[in-house]
Parts: C-alpha cells; structure tokens; sequence
C-alpha cells in the first residue's frame, strides 16, 4: 500500500460536507462508475445522482450524491454536489418511500416527466445503498 | 395640561409598544444570525462553482448553450427580491426605488416583472406594472428548492424567448447595518473570468460541452440563491435596526413622560398643600 492521498472535499449549496485526505475514491460519472487515485491528471467530470465510495485509512466510507461535478487538479478531488448524505444522516424510510413514488410514476407512465422520475428513482436508490438497505 | 391619569395610561401604552418592538428586534437578531451562517457555509460552493466554469470556458471557450445565447433585447425580465411584510425600516422602499431606476434604463424595451415577497407584488401591481410571475413563500432563511423553483420558472421564460434579458434586484448584504440595493444580469450567463490563466491542462468527462450544459443550470440556480440569501440576511438586519430604533425612541417617550407625570403630580400635590394652608388661615383670621 503507498502513502499517497488526496484531498476530498465535497460541498453544497447548503454546507460543506466533507474534507479529508483520502487513499482512493470512486464516482458515479455520467457514464459509469469511475475510480480516482493519488497523482490523477486534471479533470472535470460530471456526475449522475449515486454513491460515492472513498477509502480513508484502509476503510471505504460511503455517501449518497444527487448529482453535481467532481473537479480535480493538483491533488485535490472537489464534488460539486445539490445534496450529499454520510450514511448516518440518511433517513432510509424516508428514501424508502420516495424509491416507490418514483418506481409507481415510471411504472404508469402517467405523463409526467419520465426524466424527472428517473432521477428521482436513482436518487433514492443512491440513498438505500448509503443506508445500506439495498444491494449493490 | 394632561391630568396625571392620562400621563399613566400613555405610559402604559408606550411601554407595551416598546415591548413588542423589542422582541421583534430579538426574533430578528436571531434570524439574521442563522442567515447569515448561511450565506458563510454557500461561499465554498459558489466559489468552486465559479472557479470550475471559469476553467471550463477558458480551455474551450466555443461552447454553446441556450443559456449563452445573447439576442437582441426586446422584452426584459426583471426579478424585484423584497419582503413580505414591512416594518422593517427602509428595506422595501429602498429596493423598489431602485428597481424603479434600473428599469428605467431600459425604456424602449418592454418589461415584466417576477415579483418576490408581498410587497415587491402589491406595489407593482397597483401601479400597473406587467407582474408575470410571483413567488411568496420563501422562508426566512432561504432553501435551495425554493431558488430552484424560481430559476426554473426564469430559465423556462429565457429558453422559450419570452424574455431575451434577465436582470435580478436585490439587497446586497455587507453588515447588519449596511445594505445595498443591487441590479445583477441573470441570463444571458455571463461567464466569470479566470484571473490566473488557465494554467492546466483539463480533461473532461464525457466531453466540455455536456459539462457545460450541466453546469450552467446550476450556475443559474445558485447566483438566485445567493441573491436571495443576501437579501434576506438584508431584511433581517434592517428588522432588527428598524426595531431598534423603535424600542430606543420608545425608551426616550417614556423618560420625558415620566417627567411630565412627576411633575403634574408635584404641581398636584402643591395644589392641594396651598388649598389647606389658605383654608387654615381663612379659619383662623
């Protein structure tokens, strides 16, 4: 195992969620699952609502994202995120519910916006994995 | 002259004034403390946010996106942030004054109006002002939904050519004393530019232009927030001055009342002392 981290640093509107040194990190870009490691070229990527797993220690810690972007230069890894969850802070039930509004809305294909649904539905998803209610 | 009872009732009267303007100074204090944090933990992001676009348009600046595009101006947007209710000194006044003065810059051009708070609304629309939209519940400290809400209902008139410009009103926050009234260009977006060149080499996933198009609803979305986090923390810190001032001169009504009481009753009880001392002497002589 080397010695080398980076910085993760993951912030909202609201708050900043997170800041700490990291050995590896995984993102869901926009097309597909994506890992980071110490030294990475200068990117910008987008992100899909997911979960983010970075390794602290030899331990992955997980968090839940509703999109955003992950910048990283020099070191660095910032997540632009609309909200981002630490496992603990997520209310499953409440992911629970809002997993089978979208699922319902999919399934009727009740004129409302499929893309927005579908959002949504990862959304939760994201969340019950952070809770650890769902299978990865 | 009042007769003392009077005097003691006005008291009275001014000292539960005072009271209520004082807890009104305090729930305001406590509002603008929390706002304020708010406005403090936004900064990271917006700064980030800024710093990524900026990079983005410095290494590929041909991008193109329907919230970039400039067209000719033929009807303007303006979005007038004031709040719901008034007693707060010269907030309201203030920030309509001056989007009075911003949309007279634009005369030749036709205006509407997207009205925050009760009274941005009410004052518009009673002087016939075109007020095409309105958003009243934003909450005392401002939610990233509710400035969604309205940057969607903005992006929705811009993308669909009903307003080819889009301005912001707002009171800018500089300390709880200190406000400004502020005009800001929502739309078209004009990119921040970056001041140490673009020095690195970027890559981006899956290609600029998708990041673009998904950074910039947010960029929209978060310069409303911002705006509405500034001038609530503003309204906030104008309540609380507002009440101050209030509860002060309330304090100086009461102390010069005071006065006039203590001194009707002196000359009361003077009165009274003269009364008996005459009536003793009539007796006596």
């Amino acid at each position: 195992m080397s010695d080398k981290t980076l910085t993760l640093e993951v912030v909202t509107p609201e708050r900043k969620v997170l800041s700490e040194e990291i050995t590896s990190l995984i993102v869901p870009a926009i097309e597909g699952y994506m890992g980071i490691l110490p030294n990475h070229a200068p990117m910008i990527s987008g992100l899909e609502p997911g979960v983010i797993k970075y390794k602290v220690a030899g331990e992955y810690k997980k968090m839940a994202i509703s999109g955003g972007f992950l910048e990283v230069s020099d070191n660095k890894a910032s997540i632009l995120a609309n909200t981002a969850e630490l496992a603990e802070e997520v209310d499953p039930k409440r992911a629970q519910e809002a997993k089978e509004r979208a699922e319902q809305r999919l399934h009727n294909k009740s004129g409302v916006d499929l893309i927005r649904a579908e959002t949504a539905l990862k959304r939760a998803i994201a969340r019950l994995r952070v809770a650890g209610r769902e299978k990865h | 002259m009042a007769s003392v009872s009077d005097i003691k009732r006005r008291i009275r009267s001014v000292k539960n004034t005072q009271q209520i303007t004082k807890a009104m100074e305090m729930v305001a204090a406590a509002k603008l403390r929390r706002t304020q944090g708010a406005v403090v933990s936004a900064r990271p992001y917006s700064n980030k946010l800024e710093e990524v676009l900026s990079r983005l348009v410095a290494s590929s600046p041909d991008l193109k996106d329907a919230l970039l595009e400039v067209r000719e101006p033929k009807k303007i947007g303006f979005i007038i942030v004031a709040a719901n209710k008034g007693l707060s000194g010269g907030y309201n006044a203030n920030i309509i004054r001056s989007a009075i003065v911003s949309m007279a810059h634009h005369r030749d051009q036709e205006i509407g109006i997207l009205a925050v708070g009760k009274k941005a609304r009410d004052f518009f629309r009673k002087r016939n002002y075109k007020v095409e939209a309105e958003f009243i519940g934003i909450s005392d400290i401002p939610k990233l939904s509710e400035a969604k809400e309205l940057a969607e209902a903005v992006k929705t008139f811009y993308t669909q050519g009903i307003y080819d410009e889009v301005y912001i009103v707002y009171t800018q926050f500089i300390t709880a004393m200190q406000h400004k009234p502020k005009t800001k260009k929502l739309l078209p977006i004009e990119t921040p530019q970056e001041e140490s060149g673009g020095e690195l080499d970027y890559i981006f996933d899956p290609s600029p232009q998708t990041v673009l198009n998904q950074l910039l609803p947010l960029y929209l979305i978060n310069q409303v927030f911002s705006a509405l986090t500034e001038a609530k923390a503003s309204e906030h810190g104008a309540t609380m001055t507002a009440m101050g001032s209030a509860t002060d001169n309330a304090g100086d009504m009461i102390d010069q009342l005071t006065l006039k009481y203590n001194m009707a009753r002196q000359a009361a009880i003077t009165r009274e002392i003269s009364e008996i001392v005459g009536g003793a002497n009539a007796q006596q002589g």
